[in-house]
């Protein structure tokens, strides 16, 4: 085996063995490697040793409010698409202790935690999500304040994407300029082409990596295929966005209209939509939960009988409960439609004031998680098809006046 | 509201710093005044805030609870939080006693823009407990009072003995601050108005275009005020209102005190109008 | 700190699995016992100690005459009452009887009927008496009940959430049953406490908490009932241990009507 160097935005390709030889150097060199597995009737991130662990021949389907496995052995290694959760639970987990106090002698000694934590490499994180991961950077990494612990854990992060081959009817990346093709920020992205992989360099990191494993040089048509496979996915989506509702065999395919949706969701603030999706919402909060940005977080004071030894532990939160716009005046959004709104306009619309970014990637997610299928994208062309006339807005704004 | 305080690098933002109580004072039912001391002696020397910002004040076991700071931002060493006693945290901090210990996380915030409202006459409207964010900016007034032209102070409270800072209208008006007071409920002795905040801006003759309001109360009655303000021709940019919502982190980095673009903890407390004006009029925002 | 408070624990129409789960909170009852003065528990100790009471833990709905005159006596004895359990904050399981005729379940049961006496209906103690507040489950978590003493003792009102199971299940990492295998879950609906055990067993949520704030079982209901779910199945889940609590009871009325 002779040690090669492939430049940043060079291709190559590997094979199985090589893919195992990939995760034996990144855990050579201290990372701990998490991939796709098969747990619970879900592909979910877990700990990845070898590549007899990824979900090979599995698909996922998935609609509103539904999720089944079903294996095919045409199907690859990663022809599932995104599962429950996302890297969020890695990078910014649902529980944390943010200060530790303990008082002796009438004194607190307050301190946080100091986190070591282990340099993470994720094998499979999909275009959706790398663009999430970009949102949740600027969310807590791009203020005037940064969170320590999150950006401990992502410092040291490495990332092997990969390219979907295929899409959910609940995906919708092609609409949020979030995907199906892997972009940017990622160390190497794989794309699976007749069970080999065509492996782009993204980083110096990743080329470093890249170094002391076999790969060959990709034939001519390996790099073409690779890059048809999202070139045909993103307009096979395109074309199931016209097809039919109802049809169980092949459900729609999602998609959003984006088009000025900063403004048509703000100025529909107290549209009868919200009345109405919030007679299905159970304000449960799944959503959110499953949402690879949503980065509401509670802390809650944890003390022993005595009072002596408190912690405060931080622990994902949501913007579907009470406790989250409480205040002693009360809750503030006290009805599920305000919750809804909250979520739906803060994800689309306001997170652009504040980030500079949609709050959302379209990984769906939140359609396929919600435990009665409500699907945003719906919600939206919703209120976009019945947005009031120019001239019924003037009236009702006379009247207000 | 402009001037965010440039914020000392901080790599542990979780970590309250630990002061005591060095002071506490009975205001009126249900409100004290907390003066707080620093046990870092660096800490109280480098502290400092703008008006209208505020602290996370910290009881271990009980939680943070965002307060405003209430004293002279340029009288240095003096921190003092006016605190009504109404959730958990208050009540814990209403059965400690002076030197007792706590942890100060801040100062967070916007303020009330008092650089740029130099010049400018200026109305102080608010209501209850919201007088205390802004004793801050009548310090800073006092302390600049050539900057300024006409101040006057329109405050309401819910009784005569609900009134903050009584003891020291004499001084204000000695300086030229107006005071005008009302209650919504009065008693044998009260002599003043009795009604709403806004009903104060009736015998008001302002000088519109020179007028800027500062607001802070009950989100209704700040509603009202923008009202009278706004039916005056006092220009919506120069009114400014302090906002509640459930802060939490006070870093932006919660969520919880979401008002449609902003977190109240980081672009607020203190809010142009203009900023706010679409969100004012809606149901559970 | 003040003189220990004084707690005492009071049984009405129950399982005692309640009161169970305050002596199986074995680490933590010593220290407890060192913040509380036990001065009625009879499930515990024999010996009992005069009321007025500081804090009245009360176990079990209330089924008989004599349980709704026992429990104003318990209220004045106690300056701070708190529901235990499921029965006690919504009317338990014996709760089923408001649906039916009791005398025809009693007839049923005993060779006697002629010697019981009780009421058409099972209802939580807030219907009777103020309470001020309640600890949900069937049983209730140790962990909630240990933080309701702490909070008693320390003066603050106690931790106890109001969200939905589903928080529970994302954040330990369990796979929704009801999205990825189609079972009938009563955990979006249902308030958190748990830990979200079931779900992490493959199992629904069977509602042992009642309900959430905001919660929409209807909403719930109907999906079910769209995927294929039998009504009946559902009015059943939904009459578990928290069948009387409102919109748990409105919903499966509203799926059982829909069944006739």
């Amino acid at each position: 085996m002779s040690a090669k160097h492939a430049p940043v935005g060079s291709f190559l390709t590997i094979g199985t063995e090589q893919l195992q030889a990939l995760m034996d150097v990144l855990k050579a060199a201290g990372y701990r490697t998490i991939g796709p597995r098969l747990m619970d009737s879900a592909i979910v991130f877990g700990d990845l040793d070898k590549i007899e662990q990824l979900p090979v021949g599995y698909l996922d389907r998935q609609d509103g409010g539904s999720y089944r496995l079903e294996h095919d052995d045409a199907a690859g290694y990663f022809d599932h698409v995104v599962g429950p959760q996302s890297l969020k639970r890695f990078l910014y987990p649902p529980g944390e202790t943010l200060l530790e106090s303990v008082r002796t002698n009438g004194q607190w000694q307050m301190k946080a935690p100091t986190i070591e934590p282990k340099p993470i490499a994720v094998i499979g994180l999909r275009a959706c999500d790398l663009h999430a991961l970009a949102i949740q950077d600027k969310v807590l990494l791009g203020g005037p304040y940064v969170d320590p612990n999150y950006e401990a854990r992502r410092e040291n992060l490495f990332i092997v994407a990969v390219n979907c081959r295929r899409a959910a009817p609940t995906c919708f990346c092609h609409s949020m300029n979030a995907g199906p093709a892997v972009d940017d920020g990622f160390d190497l992205a794989l794309t699976e082409v007749n069970r080999n992989f065509v492996v782009e360099i993204g980083t110096p990191k990743g080329a470093e990596i890249m170094f002391d494993i076999d790969w060959l040089p990709p034939a001519r048509n390996e790099i073409d295929e690779a890059q048809a496979v999202v070139t045909n996915l993103k307009a096979e989506m395109e074309s199931r966005e016209r097809r039919s509702h109802g049809n169980r065999e092949a459900p729609r395919q999602r998609y959003l209209n984006t088009s000025s949706i900063h403004d048509l969701l703000l100025e529909n603030l107290e549209h009868h939509r919200w009345t109405e999706v919030a007679r299905r919402c159970l304000a449960c909060g799944n959503c959110t939960m499953v949402c690879p940005t949503c980065f509401c977080a509670a802390v809650e004071e944890v003390s022993d009988l005595s009072g002596e030894h408190v912690r405060r532990e931080r622990a994902w939160d949501s913007c579907f409960t009470a406790e989250h716009s409480y205040m002693n005046t009360g809750t503030v959004r006290k009805s599920t439609a305000s919750r809804y709104r909250q979520w739906l306009t803060h994800k689309l619309a306001t997170w652009q004031d504040q980030f500079g970014t949609s709050g959302c990637v379209g990984c769906g997610r939140c359609i396929t998680w919600c435990p009665v299928g409500i699907d945003l994208t719906e919600e939206v062309a919703a209120i976009r098809g019945s947005e009031d006339s120019a001239g019924a807005k003037e009236a009702r704004a006379v009247l207000a006046s | 509201m402009a001037t965010m305080l440039e914020k000392p690098p901080t790599t542990e933002p979780w970590v309250a710093h630990s002061a005591r109580i060095a002071d506490i004072r009975p205001e009126v039912p249900g409100v004290f005044t907390y003066d707080l001391e620093f046990d870092d002696p660096a800490m109280a020397e480098s502290y400092c805030f703008l008006p209208g910002q505020f602290n996370m004040l910290y009881l271990p076991g009980f939680g943070e609870s965002a307060i405003s700071i209430s004293s002279d931002p340029q009288e240095r060493g003096k921190l003092s939080h006016t605190v009504r006693i109404a959730g958990n945290v208050t009540q814990a901090l209403a059965r400690k006693q002076v030197g007792d210990p706590l942890g100060v996380r801040g100062p967070f915030g916007s303020d009330w823009p008092m650089e740029s409202l130099r010049g400018h006459d200026i109305v102080i409207a608010c209501g209850g407990i919201g007088l205390a964010p802004l004793r801050p900016a009548i310090c800073h007034i006092l302390n600049h009072r050539d900057d300024y032209g006409r101040v006057i102070l329109l405050y309401g409270s819910r009784t005569p003995n609900d009134l903050l800072y009584t003891q020291e209208y004499d001084t204000w008006r000695d300086r030229h601050i107006e005071v005008e007071v009302a209650v919504d409920i009065g008693d044998a002795n009260w002599r003043g108005h009795i009604g709403v905040v806004p009903v104060l801006f009736y015998r008001l003759r302002l000088k519109p275009q020179e007028t800027a309001i500062l607001s802070c109360g009950p989100e209704i009655m700040i509603r009202f005020v923008v009202f009278e303000a706004l039916a005056r021709k006092v220009k919506p940019e120069n009114i400014y209102v302090s906002m509640e919502r459930n802060m939490s982190c006070a870093m932006g980095l919660c969520g919880h005190c979401q008002l449609g673009p902003f977190f109240v903890c980081k672009d607020g407390p203190v809010f142009n109008f203009r900023q706010v004006e679409s969100y004012f009029n809606l149901e559970d925002m | 700190m003040a003189a220990k408070p004084k707690l005492a624990v009071y049984k009405f129409a129950s399982c005692d699995g309640c009161q169970l789960s305050l002596l199986d909170a074995e680490d933590e009852l010593l220290a407890v016992a060192d913040v509380v003065e036990i001065a009625y528990f009879l499930e515990a100790r024999t010996a009992v100690q005069e009321g007025p009471y500081d804090v009245g833990l009360v176990e079990g709905s209330i089924t008989t005459k004599h349980d709704v005159e026992r429990i104003k006596e318990v209220r004045k004895q106690c300056r701070f009452l708190v529901t235990i359990g499921a029965c006690a904050t919504a009317g338990g399981i014996q709760a089923l009887r408001n649906w039916r005729d009791v005398n025809d379940f009693i007839s049923h049961v005993y060779a006697h009927p002629e010697y019981i006496n009780t009421l058409k209906t099972s209802t939580p103690v807030a219907e009777h008496v103020f309470v001020d507040f309640e600890l949900r489950g069937c049983p209730i978590n140790k962990k909630q009940l240990v933080e309701l003493v702490a909070a008693l003792v320390h003066g603050r009102k106690p931790r106890v959430p109001t969200y939905s199971v589903c928080v529970e299940c994302k954040r330990r990492d369990t796979v929704c049953v009801a999205v990825a295998r189609g079972i009938a879950c009563l955990g979006p609906v249902t308030q958190a406490g748990c830990g979200a055990i079931c779900p992490s067993y493959y199992r629904e949520c069977f509602g042992c908490y009642g309900p959430k704030e905001n919660a929409n079982s209807m909403s719930l209901g109907q999906h079910y009932l769209a995927a294929g779910k039998p009504s009946m199945q559902l009015v059943r889940l939904l009459r578990n241990f928290n069948g009387h609590a409102a919109d748990f009871a409105t919903a499966s009325t509203a799926l059982e009507t829909a069944n006739k």
